[in-house]
C-alpha cells in the first residue's frame, strides 16, 4: 500500500510551503527519519522527514512549487509496488462531497443516489494509500465562491461562529471557513482561537473610491508584501487583537552578571563564550520552572501548561525577524545554551532551522541591547502567554545606600497575556528573573 | 414488557383504558364487526359489547359531533375517523367545536374526546388517500395532537389522552403499524405529552423527527456514523404540547438542525419548527435550519413516484452533508 507524503504543517501559521529541492530520487530506498527534501515556509527553509521507511515511487509535486499544507507531494511505497493512480493534486478531502439540498426536482432521488455512491468511495484522494499527517484543508476559495454579484469580500460567517469570535475579540475577516461556500464555522473560530489554523493571507485593504486626494504624496506604489513580513503582520496582529496584554518594567542592575561573564569568558573559546544573552535565557528558563504559567498557551477550553521550556530569541534577519527556540531550557546548563544560541543564531541565519524550532516555542527574549536601546516593550508571540523585552546594559548613575554610584543597568519589560496572569503574579516572576541575575552565581548551577 | 406491534400496543392502550375507566367508549366506522380498517379495535366488540363499541355510518361530521356531545356530557369517547383523510369532513365539528367550546363557554364546558386517524403515504393510495396533517392539526389552539412513532410510545400517549380533559387528535402512521417494539405491560403506563424522546444521541446535528419521519431520521444518522457524523435523532412524540426546550438544547449542542417529515414543506410544521429554533438558538447556528419534506406535488398513485415525492433518508444524509 503506498504511502502519501504530503506537505507537513511546520508551524501553527503555515498554510502552504515551496518544495525547494527533492534530496531523493524516484526509486531511491528512503529510511524513516531520513531527509528527503528542503521545504520552504514564510519563515525559514526546512528539511522534510520521511515519517516512514519505503521506496520512493512518484514525486507529485515538482522543484519550485508551492501547495497549500495537506496536499500529496510524493508517494512511498514497496519496492516491488506499482503506483500507477495519478495522485489527486488536492489536499486530502475532511468530508465527503457535498452537495446542494435535493429540493423539489424530480430526479431528487437520482442525485440522493449519487451522493450515497460518491460517500462509499470517500476519501476521494487515492482510497488505497494512508494519511501520515493531520491534515487541515485550507478550504475554498475565499471571496466570491459562487460568483454572484456583490458578494465579493463578504465574509461568510454563521451566527455561532460569529458570536464566539466576537466574545473572543477574533477578526473574521482573517479566518478561513472550512464550511460550505466558505462559511466560518464554529470549529474554525475555536481552531483559530486556540492558535490554530485556519488563517488566511491578509488580503489588501481594497481602496475606497472616494479618497481624498492622497495623490499629493508622492508614492512609489504598494510594494508586495513578502511570506516573512506577511507572516509577522498576521502574527502581531492577531497577538495584539487576542491578547490583552499588561507590561511590567524594571531595571536589573547587571554588574555583577557582567563580571561574572567575564571571569567566564577570560579562558573560554570563541564557541564557549557566554552573551548577556544567555545569561538571560537561563535567569528566565529558571524562573519559568518556578512560574509555570508564564510558560503556557491560553484557549477558551483553559489553560494548558507546557511540560518543556522551550524559549524562543528573536533574530533580526535583513529581510525581516524570526524567533526560534532553544529547546529543551529545563536544566540545560549555561554552557549548553550558549552554545546552542549561536548555533540557532547561526542556523537562522542560513535558514537552516528544523521545523520544531520555530513552532515549539514557550515563552520569547527579544533582546535590542546590541543596537543601544534602552527600553523595549514587545508583543506577546501568540500563542504564548508573555514576552520579555530587554535593553542595553548601560552605565547608568543608580543610588545605592544613599549614594549615587554608577552601575551596569539593564531595562527589561515583560508584556504578559492578561487573560493568563495577573499583574502582581508577572511582578513576582519579573523581580525572580532580577534576582537570578542580580546574584548570577545561581546561573551557574 | 412484551414485543407488540404498533395497532397490538394501541389496542392494548384501549382495552386497558375502557377496563379503567368505564365512562370510555368507542365509535368509528367498521370499527365493531369489521375490527377497524387497521385491525386496531379487533376483538374489542366481542370484549366489551355494543354498548362501548359503536359501528357507525359513513359520516364523519356526525361522529365527531356525537363524540363531542358526549365528551361534554361526561363520557369519554374515542371516535376512529378510519384515516385523516376523512376528517376534512368532520373539520367544523373538530376546530370550530372541540378545540373552541372550552374556551367559548368560558371554562365551563370541557370536551375531553380522542379522535384516532390514520395517517400517512406509501401504502400506494393516491392523491387523496394520503395526507399528512399532523401540522394542519397542530396549528389550532385548543387541540392536543399527538403522532407517536412507536408501539411503546403509541399505548403510553394514548392511554395519556384519554385522561385529558381537552381533544386529543391521536395520529397514527400506516407504515408503522406493522412494526414491533418493546411495550411496557404496567396499566398505570403512560407517556406524558410535550416530552420529546432523545432517541439517539450525537453531537454533529440534530435531526428532528415526528410519526413515521422519525425511522427516516434514523436509517439516516446510521447512515451518516459511516462519514464520522454523529447524529442527534429527538422523536417530538406531540406537536400540541410541543416540546422546543429539548429540541433547542440540542441544537445548542450541535449547532445544526435537519427536520424531517412526511408533509408539504410549503406552510408546514417543519416551518414552525424551523422558525422557532432561528428565533431561540440564532447564536449557535452554524448553518441555516434544513426542512427534508415530502415534494411539494399531490401524492403520485405510481408507486415509484410516490417514493419520489415521500422524504427518504438519503435525502436526510444529503441535507446533512450539504451543512457540514
Amino acid at each position: 500500500m503506498a504511502t502519501e507524503v504530503t506537505m507537513p504543517q511546520m508551524g501553527a501559521d503555515m498554510t502552504e510551503g515551496t518544495l525547494v529541492k527533492w534530496l531523493k530520487a524516484v526509486g531511491d530506498q528512503v529510511d524513516r527519519g531520513e531527509v528527503i527534501a528542503e521545504i520552504e515556509t514564510d519563515k525559514a527553509t526546512v528539511e522534510l522527514e520521511a515519517f516512514e521507511s519505503g521506496v520512493l515511487k512518484k514525486l507529485v509535486v515538482q522543484e519550485g512549487e508551492t501547495v497549500p499544507v495537506g496536499q500529496v507531494i510524493a508517494l512511498l511505497g514497496a519496492a516491488d509496488e506499482q503506483v500507477d493512480a495519478e495522485p489527486e493534486r488536492q489536499p486530502p478531502a475532511e468530508t465527503p462531497a457535498r452537495r446542494g439540498h435535493g429540493d423539489a426536482s424530480a430526479s431528487a432521488r437520482q442525485n440522493a443516489a449519487t451522493t450515497t455512491a460518491q460517500r462509499e468511495q470517500a476519501p476521494p484522494a487515492a482510497p488505497e494509500t494512508e494519511q501520515m499527517h493531520v491534515n487541515i484543508t485550507p478550504g475554498q476559495a475565499g471571496g466570491s465562491p459562487d460568483g454572484m454579484p456583490g458578494d465579493e469580500g463578504r465574509v461568510r460567517v454563521s451566527p455561532v461562529a460569529r458570536r464566539i469570535a466576537m466574545d473572543a475579540g477574533l477578526d473574521l475577516s482573517r479566518l478561513k471557513g472550512t464550511g460550505p461556500d466558505g462559511r466560518i464555522l464554529r470549529k474554525d473560530v475555536e481552531a483559530a482561537i486556540s492558535g490554530k489554523l485556519p488563517v488566511t493571507e491578509p488580503q489588501p485593504a481594497a481602496r475606497p473610491a472616494a479618497e481624498p486626494a492622497r495623490a499629493t504624496v508622492p508614492a512609489t506604489g504598494a510594494q508586495p508584501l513578502s511570506r516573512m513580513r506577511q507572516a509577522i503582520a498576521r502574527r502581531m496582529s492577531q497577538s495584539k487583537q487576542t491578547a490583552p496584554h499588561y507590561y511590567l518594567t524594571l531595571d536589573i542592575d547587571m554588574t555583577a552578571a557582567m563580571a561574572f561573564r567575564g571571569q567566564l569568558n577570560a579562558s573560554a573559546s570563541e564557541e564557549q563564550r557566554v552573551s548577556v544573552n544567555d545569561l538571560i535565557v537561563k535567569a528566565c528558563a529558571l524562573a519559568l520552572e518556578r512560574h509555570p504559567k508564564f510558560n503556557a498557551e491560553f484557549s477558551d477550553a483553559g489553560l494548558t501548561m507546557h511540560e518543556e521550556i522551550n524559549i524562543d530569541i528573536g533574530i533580526a534577519l535583513d529581510e525581516g525577524l524570526i524567533a526560534p527556540a532553544i529547546l529543551g531550557c529545563k536544566g540545560k546548563t549555561l554552557g549548553q545554551i550558549a552554545r546552542e544560541s549561536k548555533d540557532l543564531v547561526a542556523r537562522a541565519k542560513s535558514g537552516a532551522l528544523r521545523a520544531e524550532e520555530y513552532s515549539a516555542g514557550t515563552f520569547t527574549i527579544t533582546n535590542l541591547g546590541a543596537y543601544g536601546v534602552e527600553t523595549l516593550i514587545g508583543i506577546i508571540n501568540p500563542p504564548q502567554a508573555a514576552i520579555l523585552g530587554v535593553g542595553s546594559v548601560m552605565p547608568r548613575p543608580a543610588a545605592r545606600e544613599g549614594q549615587v554610584v554608577v552601575r551596569d543597568l539593564m531595562k527589561v519589560a515583560l508584556s504578559a497575556d492578561h487573560r493568563v496572569t495577573d499583574g502582581a503574579e508577572g511582578a513576582r516572576f519579573i523581580k525572580e528573573i532580577q534576582g537570578l541575575l542580580e546574584n548570577p552565581v545561581s546561573l551557574a548551577l | 414488557m412484551t414485543e407488540l406491534r404498533m395497532r397490538d400496543a394501541l389496542r392494548e392502550a384501549l382495552r386497558e383504558e375502557m377496563i379503567r375507566d368505564s365512562r370510555i367508549f368507542l365509535l368509528g366506522e367498521d370499527i365493531g364487526a369489521y375490527g377497524g380498517s387497521y385491525a386496531v379495535t379487533k376483538g374489542l366488540l366481542e370484549e366489551f359489547g355494543e354498548e362501548r363499541v359503536k359501528d357507525t355510518p359513513i359520516a364523519e361530521s356526525g361522529i365527531v359531533g356525537v363524540g363531542i356531545g358526549a365528551a361534554m356530557a361526561g363520557l369519554r369517547p374515542m371516535v376512529e375517523l378510519m384515516t385523516i383523510n376523512f376528517s376534512f369532513l368532520a373539520l367544523e365539528q373538530i376546530v370550530n367545536s372541540a378545540a373552541k367550546l372550552h374556551y367559548m363557554s368560558n371554562g365551563q364546558i370541557r370536551v375531553p374526546l380522542v379522535i384516532r386517524m390514520a395517517s400517512g403515504g406509501g401504502s400506494p393510495l393516491a392523491a387523496t388517500h394520503s395526507h399528512s396533517l399532523e401540522g394542519l392539526y397542530a396549528h389550532f389552539p385548543g387541540l392536543n395532537v399527538v403522532c407517536p412513532s412507536n408501539a411503546a410510545d403509541a399505548k403510553g400517549l394514548l392511554k395519556r389522552a384519554f385522561r385529558d380533559e381537552n381533544t386529543t387528535i391521536f395520529i397514527e402512521h400506516t407504515a408503522i403499524y406493522g412494526v414491533k417494539g418493546e411495550v411496557p405491560d404496567d396499566p398505570d403506563f403512560v407517556v406524558e405529552f410535550g416530552k420529546a424522546n432523545i432517541l439517539r444521541a450525537g453531537s454533529d446535528v440534530t435531526i428532528v423527527g415526528y410519526s413515521g419521519s422519525v425511522h427516516q431520521a434514523l436509517r439516516a444518522a446510521t447512515l451518516l456514523e459511516q462519514d464520522g457524523i454523529e447524529a442527534e435523532v429527538i422523536d417530538l412524540r406531540t406537536l400540541r404540547p410541543l416540546d422546543m426546550g429539548t429540541v433547542i438544547a440540542s441544537v445548542k449542542k450541535t449547532n445544526r438542525a435537519v427536520i424531517v417529515e412526511d408533509d408539504w414543506k410549503f406552510g408546514g410544521f417543519g416551518g414552525e419548527l424551523s422558525a422557532q429554533i432561528m428565533e431561540q438558538a440564532f447564536d449557535w447556528l452554524d448553518a441555516p435550519v434544513a426542512r427534508v419534506s415530502g415534494k411539494d406535488v399531490p401524492m403520485p398513485y405510481n408507486r415509484n413516484l410516490e417514493f419520489a415525492a415521500l422524504p427518504s433518508e438519503e435525502d436526510v444524509v444529503e441535507a446533512v452533508l450539504a451543512m457540514m
